[in-house]
């Protein structure tokens, strides 16, 4: 059977559109509360990423690292997280889930533990921010086995010649970080020039999906939707932030800007 | 795993930067990959130029003030009464010290790359403070990254780093401390790696960072062995190395030069610091048995929970007080060519209290770690004995803390 991810995609390409991937920090702000937010943003979001919280992250910018914080201060563990997908793949079967972290999270659960759980909950892609290429040959194979996307990351930093060899060595898709910047930062470079970087990219093997993520906003959303796929994270997180704040309903407000994101790469 | 002869132990590591095939290596973000490969060529390249090394060489003596002092703790050595207790006064360098060792490296990294701007983290301080002095000197621009908690305890510090026209960026996240401080100045790394050089404070981070730091702090043991051979005609038969270990830069500065003497003749000893007496946090992964994993970058000992969140730490003194420890000493430890230990806050000041009575000598709340245990080790061993802790640090950054803990008379007194 074809990943989820890529029917996912397939099915953006029918409706002659980019896909919308959401990420959403698991346990943010309560365990039910991410399960139920990861409902009812399926309607309108193609993939689902699912942040593992990390309490040391590298490259997240403050609404992400906000949105960590309170998912473990509210106790989020591990296996929290893998009964949230399993709880919200009984009812989506093939809505595909991306999970996304830090790689010292999946060495304490034992690479192969984690590879097997991810399986039995319905992980259909991992992305590993701290696991660069080469360094991830060998996880990326185990991925491979256990029918699991492993996702390169690509940023403007990358030289033309690993690029070559990243996307060589690369699953069906790939993610392009659209500036120097942690996630959520402001869009310091022109949606052109993005996409010109992106399209440089695509050429090298136009069949493998390239997704762009890093400072998409429901403003830039809009100018980027040539490329196969954008992620919305931290406007997201920053939108949970909001509604605590002012003792709204994350969920209701959150669905609203999936929708709203939604409407303008239609 | 075997540690190598003749190698100097930084050009240990294998091609993806581990040491002993296990620790260290580069966990960074995909954007970090280029800079970070940038860097290696940079100072594999300088390390063998002898040009590069007269420049170094010319900054650390005319500058820093190599070679810092080697001197008999007499009156201390009669009060122990056991082995002879000397003491490696890294404090005399410029700024007070060792951190200034790194920090002019990589300001002399950063001018030849081309960059005019470097940016650093800081737990005690010092590491901010010399990179502020450094980068100053050499013409560079500087943003110091440090956790809230370590302003507001290590004012003398900040006060510096302000002075020298650095700009310092409080960092509020998690335990607002030095692990902090180190994630949030490489996120800012990230985010700016076109135009800013990074400094890491000590030997941690991603591998080139390991070994920048280690190269440089080298100094204190290419010094130390000179001194040594000047002092008894030749490197003591009986000869014990004692230091504090935080993130492992001063230690490793320390035994670098003497690393392929056999350990009974040169023994090395890492004190790490054990927090309140009554807490169980601590900043002491060897010591306490903390299981490996990756904190900035690399693979070490850390402590973390179950799940992997690195757990905070707590220690009297601001320099140790981190989580994790250099790949370096992890591959130390395993091979067993260091041995561990800690001391708690309460031994600390108390070793600082025994130093400052009988000696001209004020070290901060670092070395006074390894002070606690020097003399607690020193009591049972021979006269022929040479016992050498690394003051690496100068107390006068510590006053607040040592004002309210032991009352004025012992800021004063020195």
């Amino acid at each position: 059977m074809l990943n989820p991810i890529s029917q996912a995609f397939r099915k953006a390409k029918q409706e002659n559109r980019a896909a919308l991937l959401t990420y959403t920090v698991a346990g943010d702000s309560s365990k039910k509360q991410s399960l139920e937010i990861l409902k009812s943003i399926s309607v309108n979001a193609d993939i689902l990423e699912v942040g593992i919280p990390h309490n040391t992250p590298v490259a997240d910018g403050s609404q992400i690292q906000t949105s960590a914080y309170r998912a473990i201060k509210n106790g989020i563990k591990m296996n929290d997280i893998f009964k949230i997908i399993t709880d919200f793949k009984k009812l989506n079967k093939n809505k595909p889930i991306i999970l996304m972290g830090y790689f010292n999270m999946i060495l304490q659960y034992g690479e192969n533990n984690f590879l097997n759980k991810c399986n039995s909950s319905g992980v259909n892609g991992l992305i590993v921010v701290d696991l660069p290429w080469p360094e991830n040959k060998d996880f990326a194979k185990k991925c491979k086995k256990k029918f699991i996307y492993f996702i390169q990351l690509l940023s403007p930093t990358t030289t033309k010649q690993r690029l070559k060899k990243i996307i060589r060595d690369s699953h069906p898709m790939n993610y392009f970080i659209s500036m120097l910047s942690t996630t959520g930062g402001k869009l310091k470079v022109s949606p052109n020039n993005i996409l010109k970087n992106y399209k440089k990219i695509k050429k090298i093997d136009p069949k493998k999906k390239i997704v762009i993520g890093f400072g998409i906003t429901e403003k830039t959303i809009g100018k980027l939707k040539s490329a196969d796929g954008l992620v919305v994270g931290s406007a997201i997180c920053k939108e949970i932030s909001k509604s605590l704040k002012h003792r709204q309903n994350p969920v209701t407000n959150v669905s609203k800007l999936v929708k709203k994101l939604k409407s303008k790469i239609l | 795993m075997k540690l190598k002869k003749r190698i100097p132990l930084i050009d240990q590591a294998d091609k993806f930067g581990f040491w002993g095939g296990k620790f260290g290596g580069n966990f960074v973000p995909e954007t970090l990959k280029k800079p970070i490969e940038d860097l290696e060529i940079l100072f594999n390249k300088l390390k063998k130029d002898k040009k590069f090394i007269a420049e170094r060489d010319k900054y650390f003596k005319n500058w820093i003030g190599s070679p810092t002092r080697f001197i008999k703790l007499e009156n201390l050595t009669k009060h122990v009464g056991g082995a002879q207790i000397w003491s490696k006064v890294v404090s005399d360098a410029n700024g007070g010290a060792h951190k200034i060792y790194n920090a002019t490296v990589h300001c002399l990294l950063a001018k030849k790359s081309g960059k005019k701007f470097i940016i650093g983290d800081t737990g005690a301080g010092y590491a901010g403070k010399m990179l502020s002095m450094a980068a100053k000197k050499f013409g560079l621009k500087c943003k110091i990254f440090m956790g809230a908690k370590d302003i507001a305890r290590q004012q003398p510090n900040v006060k510096a780093m302000k002075k020298n026209g650095a700009e310092v960026i409080p960092v509020y996240s998690g335990s607002q401390t030095l692990v902090d401080a180190v994630s949030e100045c490489m996120r800012y790394w990230v985010a700016n790696c076109d135009t800013a050089a990074m400094c890491v404070g000590s030997t941690v981070g991603p591998a080139v960072f390991v070994r920048i730091c280690g190269w440089s702090t080298s100094q204190i043991s290419r010094e130390l062995k000179v001194q040594l051979i000047d002092e008894f005609g030749s490197v003591p038969k009986k000869l014990k190395l004692y230091n504090c270990v935080g993130g492992g830069s001063s230690s490793f500065g320390f035994w670098n030069e003497f690393i392929d003497y056999d350990k009974k003749r040169c023994e090395f000893i890492g004190v790490e610091a054990g927090g309140p007496a009554k807490s169980k946090k601590h900043a002491a992964p060897l010591t306490y048995g903390s299981k490996i994993g990756i904190l900035h970058g690399a693979v070490q000992y850390v402590n973390q929970n179950s799940d992997g969140q690195i757990e905070e730490t707590e220690s009297i003194s601001a320099g140790l007080d981190y989580p994790g420890i250099s790949p370096l000493h992890c591959f130390l430890k395993d091979t067993k060519r260091a041995r561990y230990t800690a001391a708690s806050d309460e031994d600390a000041l108390s070793a600082y209290k025994t130093v400052t009575k009988f000696e001209k000598l004020r070290p901060s709340l670092e070395p006074s770690h390894a002070f606690s245990v020097a003399i607690k080790e020193a009591k049972k061993l021979t006269k022929d004995t040479i016992v050498v802790v690394n003051s690496c640090g100068d107390a006068y950054k510590d006053r607040g803390i040592l004002e309210k803990r032991l009352g004025k008379k012992y800021v004063k007194s020195n």
